[in-house]
């Protein structure tokens, strides 16, 4: 009677241990090796850099019940056409930006980060830019000098001056553009762009 | 000016020397504590616990500047900003915890493997090249704080990925400190012996070195770069931190119960496999939004969903093994420390991040205070309370072995110090979750998650309010951080009697 059952022995649960561990692991690994392929920059999910140039919208879709991100005709970036490989450089020197300028301790990307100021996944599709002819324009602005561009909603709220120059500033607008052309599965939810209210 | 004037005026760097260390030698005669009651090992992990602690000090009073800057935004506008105050707080509560379990660490691997520590002077050399890098990464983050967009700021000034900032120098000394730490771990184990709480924490800390590197390249694709960084943050603080204090937990209990090492390691088995089981693929529930395959909602949502039951097992197993033993514990303040870890897991870890885990409410609470209030009491409840038992366990040995159950003098410090800490973070977390509910509706809900859809939620007087109950359990949580301190460093000072002999049993 003494004796433990096998379910309660130390032998038992270690095996156990040992098993659940590997086997989550190499479906971890597995499912990585997809993931990743299923999102490299160019693909379905996760557009290639060139999309900046572009018309990119969010929008509402009835048969999979989420919004999902709508590529539409030509729209360059600063009036300019940009290959794959300049579209690349100028997101690269945005992203490099968000990262060095710790954008991520106030704003979230993606949702992830902090909640101290708005979220930027879909920032360059935000209703906040006024109309699509003064976006790209006011963007470079803000980024460049916020203090005195303060976009503050009353919340007294105020980006402040990192230093970002000009070129810095396309930069980031490209990358935010670029960013708010990923499929995100529907996050954020019901959002409402400066397309809708154009149209 | 000439020159005799000037040095007339400024301070002698000598005399200002000489003051710093008159005062040190001041405060160590106060303090009185007798370094040669302490082994080598335990030497070396009392310098961690020690700057460990400052950086809790920091830890908070960076969280309390970024608190005030909710309430008052141009409060430091411009000099010390949000996102420079938030990432001090975030880091300096990540390294706080890990200067905490490296410290356990080494206090425990000379009592269970049975031998000296293997490779103590590089661990030593070790202590001081990571506390040198710490400091000087802060220095940077406080007066450089942003670099251009460039590859030399994020080698040198900061790599901008929440909690993972440090630069890329730093990560490279970091992960030498490490390899140091793990050399120092198995040659230990393998000059004594070895044990079951011995190969779990071998293990453990090969996968958590391993995680380490994944953090540490630079992708300009942004759904690569944060599914990498996931795997940093989520399998470090929800599986390999959590099976590290599954073994702190179970070596503590043996000391501090006298519980039976079989029931311990078959505890700490079962938690291994549930928390691995649930915790890897549980990985998932952070890929739902960035841009990674849909599959990613079913596996992140179903494993995530179960990542509380091990947490279940931890508490039952904690409180079950007190309960055998009477919560008859050579070390009061240690004890009621681990019983509020195996609470504060479960419900920190384990409720709070259930309650937004699943897709079909996480899109909606992602991304807002709803992750801070999981964040406040999941950090708190799981890794400062075991650390804080270990700081009491280590201060016990400090003292000489003192006598540290019913009877202690002026035990209403630590009981204080435990009530106001646990009050101020659970009051922090509640206001934030109420913050969280506020913006789940009104930004995303309602408003459709635009930024007038955040402000709108941001300047309601709710989550207002919820921002200035945050501040006032902050400085509660600060309250107890000081008495907290000052029970540590004066706790069994005057205690004549010793401890009792513990007994396996």
């Amino acid at each position: 009677m003494n004796e433990t059952p096998l379910w309660a022995s130390e032998s038992f649960w270690k095996k156990m241990a040992i098993w659940v561990t590997g086997v989550s692991f190499v479906i971890l690994i597995i499912l990585t090796m997809d993931s990743l392929s299923q999102t490299e920059a160019g693909g379905k999910r996760v557009p290639a850099y060139a999309i900046i140039n572009k018309k990119i919208d969010y929008q509402f879709n009835k048969e999979l019940n989420k919004s999902v991100p709508v590529i539409g005709e030509d729209e360059f970036l600063f009036g300019k056409q940009l290959t794959e490989q300049e579209a690349a450089e100028l997101v690269d020197l945005g992203k490099k930006n968000a990262q060095t300028r710790n954008c991520m301790n106030c704003h979230t990307i993606l949702g992830n980060g902090a909640y101290f100021a708005p979220d930027l996944t879909k920032a360059w599709l935000d209703q906040g830019w006024l109309s699509k002819d003064l976006r790209e324009d006011l963007m470079v602005k803000f980024l460049m000098d916020p203090e005195n561009n303060a976009r503050t909603f009353g919340s007294n709220r105020k980006m402040p001056n990192l230093g970002i120059t000009e070129q810095e500033a396309k930069g980031l607008v490209a990358f935010l553009k670029w960013m708010s052309s990923i499929d995100t599965n529907g996050f954020p939810y019901n959002f409402k762009t400066i397309e809708a209210e154009e149209e | 000016m000439s020159t005799t004037k000037l040095d007339d005026i400024l301070p002698k760097p000598a005399s200002v020397l000489d003051k710093a260390r008159n005062l040190l030698k001041d405060f160590k005669a106060w303090v009185n504590l007798d370094i040669n009651n302490l082994t080598a090992g335990q030497q070396l992990a009392v310098k961690y616990f020690c700057v460990a602690i400052i950086l809790f000090v920091a830890q908070i009073l960076f969280g309390l500047l970024s608190a005030l800057q909710f309430i008052y935004p141009g409060f430091l506008y411009g000099i010390l900003d949000f996102n420079v105050n938030r990432m001090v707080h975030i880091n300096a509560m990540i390294v706080w915890m890990l200067y905490g379990f490296i410290g356990s660490i080494y206090w425990l691997i000379e009592d269970e493997s049975g031998t000296d520590i293997v490779g103590l002077k590089w661990a030593n050399i070790a202590f001081w090249v990571l506390t040198g890098a710490v400091t000087l990464v802060v220095l940077v983050y406080l007066f450089v704080q942003t670099g251009p967009g460039k590859d030399s700021s994020l080698w040198l000034i900061n790599e901008g990925r929440e909690y993972i900032e440090a630069p890329r120098w730093a990560d490279l000394g970091i992960t030498a400190v490490m390899l140091v730490f793990s050399y120092n771990v198995v040659a230990t184990f393998s000059k004594g012996k070895w044990s079951g709480i011995a190969g779990v924490l071998t293990l453990d800390l090969i996968a958590l070195v391993g995680l380490y590197l994944a953090g540490m390249f630079y992708m300009t694709n942004i759904t690569h770069d944060q599914y990498w960084w996931w795997w940093v943050i989520h399998l470090w603080v929800e599986a390999t931190w959590e099976v590290l204090v599954g073994v702190i937990m179970a070596w503590s209990l043996i000391k501090l119960l006298g519980a039976r090492r079989k029931i311990v390691q078959t505890w700490l088995y079962i938690e291994v496999a549930l928390m691995f089981g649930s915790g890897i693929l549980g990985l998932g529930h952070h890929y739902f939004w960035i841009g990674m395959p849909e599959y990613w909602l079913s596996v992140g949502g179903f494993f995530s969903a179960l990542e509380p039951i091990p947490l279940v097992a931890m508490v039952v197993h904690a409180i079950y093994d007190s309960g055998v033993h009477a919560f008859k514990t050579v070390n009061h303040p240690a004890l009621a420390w681990v019983i509020a870890h195996a609470f504060g897991n479960f419900f920190g870890a384990g409720v709070w991040g259930f309650m937004h885990t699943l897709p079909q409410i996480n899109l909606y609470t992602h991304g807002t205070q709803w992750s801070a209030s999981h964040g406040h009491l999941s950090f708190f409840g799981a890794y400062a309370t075991i650390n804080i038992a270990f700081f009491y366990l280590a201060i016990q040995h400090w003292r000489g072995g003192v006598w540290m159950a019913a009877g202690t003098p002026n035990a209403w410090r630590w009981k204080w110090a435990l009530g106001l800490l646990n009050a101020g973070v659970v009051g922090m977390t509640v206001a934030l979750l109420i913050a969280g509910y506020e913006q789940s509706f009104i930004e995303r809900a309602v408003e459709g998650s635009t930024w007038s859809g955040y402000f709108a939620a941001q300047n309601q007087p709710s989550f207002q309010w919820a921002m200035k109950w945050r501040m006032i359990f902050g400085w509660v949580t600060t309250a107890g951080l000081g008495v907290l301190v000052w029970d540590l460093l004066t706790i069994g000072k005057s205690e004549e009697r010793k401890a009792e002999k513990i007994v396996i049993h």
